[in-house]
């Protein structure tokens, strides 16, 4: 690699890339614990009602099968009491349905008892013998529906600056209707928990999170344990977009089973239950209506939305944040209701809610665009703020312009026809679009372990998880480049609740969080190493810490390279073997909260639809993001990648399907869900602006995970009008959106 | 099993092996709880299987049931072949079977009998990565991690078979193997390389 600042690296590879690629790096469910015992679900067929009777005679005579838990003999579990009054202090109440507990069916494919055998066959095997008779209620899974009646909607959160629907007074303005279907992460591994009660209250856990901390203490409270006696490890995740964020019910079973049977359990969940039980984006519709002047000024945004919940909790994410702040408006009004349905509870999908609203607000702009007959570019950029209109604060740092001119001159968008469907290459409708993407750049508390040993490694520590962005490689180059050591010789070590507290990893938050945490440890190491030279090497008498830094392993003096002394050698005058410190970063400091901190992308497709069948092809993609300092620029890229190919799910392919009559989803397999695949991914040019954004935290760095894929969406579907005239507002686009019959099965 | 050959569109490979898996075994959740009067024949049934495993000759009895990817997995160990969907849908359970690839959660063991499996582990020498797996690592192609294994196996098949010759057919033939993270392009760039390479694989 190229050196950041002045860090010698040599490779520019994930420090934890050997071990993905020769499948030596193990995922939760590759644990292998003694007398490890094997639990599967057996879920429900029913939408919702209650279980009359469960039958498990059958089953629980067939081989191999150690017990069969359901409401009728599961254990009590502290934090399944709803009485606060009758629980221990050191209990909370599990929040969302509790597994196994009750008789009573809120959704499809809901978890109604657990099989535990001695293999995985057996467990399988005896699922189809339970046999559950039910009293079945009155349901709604229909979003469409159901949303039109307003009794069934939620009290809304309203928002208001300046004059309500102030965009209908307008010489130019766009009003629509926008619908996302529901969405799911279907992260490549299966989430999984092995449970293993190492005491009576001891409990140990390998965990699918993006959140050991998060996971421990919700483990405990449930269980009514002291956080230090559940341990979560989470060394490897495969992939979690989202669907990580909290524990999910097969979790307290995992738990609950291993202590019933005083064994370890494993429970794997399959891919069709990654459907219905681990969160999903919520189905959405939005109304959004902007109005401009004929000079292009932006003087209404008005912007309604509902999102599904599950009947049993509430989930809200972000969808009408956007078109508060992203552009200067003075007359902004939002409105945002939930409606429950019978179905799972929702949870944030990367880019959560704003890569719903961006595609309302984005797609809006790009309409207003061809009313004003202007460059949608150019109009973004007539209502370019530095200052955020919602809170007043000016952005820490915003360089969304030098996306908007590397992203056109990089697409082409000069060869972007201005009239609709006129520009014809190889017999198809071409088209160009543009959208941008924007998420809250936050900064939390973290506290990092450094070891520094007289061989010279250094050791980090951080119980955060890594589910793919590359975090262990990113710490290590803060590590590297705060030291100016040899990235080689530093181990950052995660994905253990033992480890000193870190966030979840979600918000686009951990290389801001975490990163700070690593370049303070790394600051306070290198403050120590220089009191140590002064006080024990006759060399630095009289010299002062500030005229002295530490690089390539040495502490030298700044003035003099020729006054220095090896940090092993400094530890031997000290007679230490290591420097083993703790240290812990608060969250923004009161000089970075007199700012508002975002990091923005912009993203440009070309793209070709067949006009014979109205197949759309994308062949050109340009992602650029504005997110401070690029910490590992080979992983950041990949991660853009990762989010256009996400993006291209939500634009073209993805959608969850029911059959409402029964509740059910009918798509439940990546046969009939259908994410981008190889075939469908075109070349894509990922930009950085890699500046550091000083204002925002001391490493300059803000995250990237959503802005990657907020906004995409709004890119395709603004091509695709410019291809071929037609404006499509719910997705994913397929060819009977543009008018084209579907092929016949 | 026969491999899915480019010929075979995705989607309709997809259809084909649900059908397949259905026979070998129903996926959990798929299945209704309905009242059995009779169990025929009792679901236990031990077998005996000689395998051969990264060159290791094995003479194992084990349960008939079990997958050739629950067999690696569970049993052996060998837990870098990953479990994706368990319908032959999503490719991360990818491994040679006398050397063409083959998606191991169709599979029953017992069909297995004398075969030679190779898995991830089967690939690199000691330390020493096999050139895909250098390339999947030098053009970060992956994120989680998770599909890599199996992305790694098909990867190699494509470039033995013949089918790295253009980026489309790379796509086309690696379109069996999902990587939700989507690093498609890295993966391609990696395959693509080590097909110009010329270097035996």
């Amino acid at each position: 690699m190229k050196s950041i600042n002045n860090t010698i690296l040599l490779e520019d590879e994930r420090v934890d890339g050997a071990e993905k690629v020769n499948g030596k790096a193990k995922y939760t469910a590759e644990h292998k614990l003694p007398n490890m015992a094997y639990a599967v679900f057996v879920t429900s067929t029913i939408a919702k009602g209650s279980i009359k009777n469960l039958d498990i005679t059958k089953a629980i005579a067939m081989p191999g099968i150690l017990d069969i838990i359901y409401y009728a003999n599961c254990p009590a579990v502290p934090g399944y009491n709803p009485i606060a009054a009758e629980r221990p202090k050191n209990v909370s109440e599990w929040r969302g349905f509790k597994v196994l507990y009750d008789n009573k069916v809120r959704f499809f494919g809901q978890p109604i008892a657990l099989i535990v055998a001695d293999s995985f066959e057996n467990a399988n095997a005896a699922i189809r013998f339970v046999k559950a008779e039910y009293e079945v209620e009155k349901f709604e899974t229909n979003f469409d529906k159901a949303r039109l009646d307003p009794k069934n909607l939620k009290a809304p959160i309203n928002y208001k600056r300046g004059t309500e629907k102030k965009f209908k007074e307008q010489a130019f303005f766009v009003e629509g209707e926008y619908n996302i279907p529901i969405e799911v992460h279907n992260a490549m591994e299966l989430f999984a928990t092995i449970a293993y009660w190492e005491g009576e209250d001891k409990l140990t856990l390998y965990d699918k999170t993006q959140g050991p901390k998060s996971t421990q203490s919700t483990m405990a409270r449930t269980f009514g344990l002291v956080d230090k006696n559940v341990r979560v490890i989470a060394e490897n995740v495969g992939g979690g977009f989202g669907s990580g964020l909290r524990s999910w019910p097969h979790v307290p079973a995992a738990c609950i089973a291993a202590k019933k049977i005083n064994r370890p359990v494993k429970l794997v969940l399959t891919r069709p239950q990654m459907f219905s039980l681990v969160g999903y984006r919520p189905q959405s519709w939005q109304k959004l209506g902007i109005g401009a002047d004929a000079a292009g000024n932006f003087i209404g945004i008005s912007h309604e939305a509902i999102s599904n919940t599950s009947r049993y909790e509430d989930f809200r994410e972000g969808i009408v944040e956007a078109s508060k702040f992203l552009y200067a408006c003075e007359n902004v009004d939002t409105k945002y209701s939930l409606l429950p349905l019978d179905l799972s509870t929702p949870i944030w999908m990367r880019g959560p809610g704003e890569a719903t609203g961006c595609f309302a607000l984005e797609s809006a702009i790009d309409e207003l665009s061809y009313k004003l007959k202007m460059d949608p570019i150019q109009l973004r950029i007539k209502n370019f703020t530095a200052v955020n209109p919602e809170n007043k604060l000016p952005f820490s740092d915003i360089n969304i312009k030098d996306c908007y001119a590397y992203g056109m001159e990089k697409i082409g968008w000069k060869n972007r026809p201005t009239v609709p469907g006129s520009l014809k290459e190889n017999g198809m409708l071409i088209g160009y679009g543009m959208s941008v993407g924007v998420f809250g750049a936050g900064k939390g508390t973290a506290s990092v372990r450094i070891v520094l040993s007289n061989d010279g490694k250094l050791l980090l520590e951080c119980a955060v998880s890594d589910m793919g962005p590359g975090t262990m490689t990113s710490m290590s180059i803060i590590a590297a480049d705060a030291m100016q050591m040899p990235i080689q010789k530093i181990k950052f070590k995660l994905g253990d609740s033992d480890l000193p507290p870190g966030p979840s990893q979600g918000g686009s938050g951990t290389t801001s969080t975490v990163g700070s945490a690593v370049d303070l440890a790394c600051r306070t190491l290198q403050q120590k190493l220089k009191e140590m030279a002064i006080q024990l090497a006759p060399a630095f008498a009289g010299i002062t810490a500030d005229a002295m830094e530490v690089k390539n392993e040495m502490v030298i003096s700044k003035t003099d390279a020729n006054t220095k002394i090896d940090i092993s050698a400094l530890l031997k005058l000290a007679n230490q073997e290591k420097i083993d410190l703790t240290i812990a970063s608060n969250g923004k400091t009161a000089a970075q909260l007199k700012f508002t901190s975002n990091s923005f992308s912009s993203h440009y497709v070309k793209l070709a639809v067949n006009p014979k069948d109205g197949s759309i092809k994308i062949l050109e993609v340009v992602t650029t993001g504005d997110a401070g300092k690029i910490i590992s620029p080979k992983t950041a890229r990949s991660q853009m990648i990762g989010g256009v190919v996400g993006g291209i799910g939500m634009a073209l392919t993805e959608k969850l399907e029911f059959d409402h009559a029964s509740g059910q989803i009918t798509n439940a397999s990546f046969g009939a869900y259908h994410v981008p695949l190889h075939s469908q991914t075109p070349k894509t040019d990922v930009w950085f602006v890699n500046k550091p954004d000083v204002n925002m935290n001391e490493i300059g760095a803000k995250g990237i995970g959503e802005i990657a894929l907020i906004g995409f969406a709004a890119a395709v579907t603004n091509a695709v009008y410019n291809a071929t005239g037609k404006r499509v507002r719910d997705l994913p686009i397929t060819p009977e959106k543009l008018g084209y019959k579907t092929a016949k099965a | 099993m026969k491999p899915c050959t480019s010929h075979d569109g995705r989607r309709g490979f997809l259809k084909k092996s649900a059908s397949i898996a259905a026979l070998y075994f129903t996926p959990t959740s798929l299945v209704k709880a309905f009242a059995v009067d009779r169990v025929i024949p009792l679901p236990i049934a031990k077998a005996k299987l000689a395998i051969t495993i990264n060159g290791k000759l094995m003479n194992l009895e084990i349960d008939a049931r079990t997958t050739i990817l629950n067999l690696l997995r569970e049993d052996l160990t060998y837990t870098g072949t990953k479990k994706g969907c368990e319908m032959g849908q999503c490719g991360a359970c990818m491994i040679h079977v006398n050397g063409k690839r083959v998606k191991s959660c169709i599979q029953l063991a017992l069909n297995n009998q004398n075969n030679k499996i190779t898995t991830i582990e089967g690939l690199s020498e000691g330390e020493k990565l096999h050139p895909m797996q250098a390339a999947f690592l030098k053009n970060d192609a992956f994120q989680c991690g998770y599909c890599t294994s199996g992305q790694i196996m098909s990867a190699v098949a494509c470039v033995r078979e013949g089918n790295a010759k253009t980026r489309k057919s790379i796509q086309t033939y690696m379109d069996t193997n999902i990587c939700r993270c989507g690093a498609y392009q890295n993966i391609v760039d990696a395959i693509e390389e080590v097909a110009k390479s010329g270097v035996k694989i």
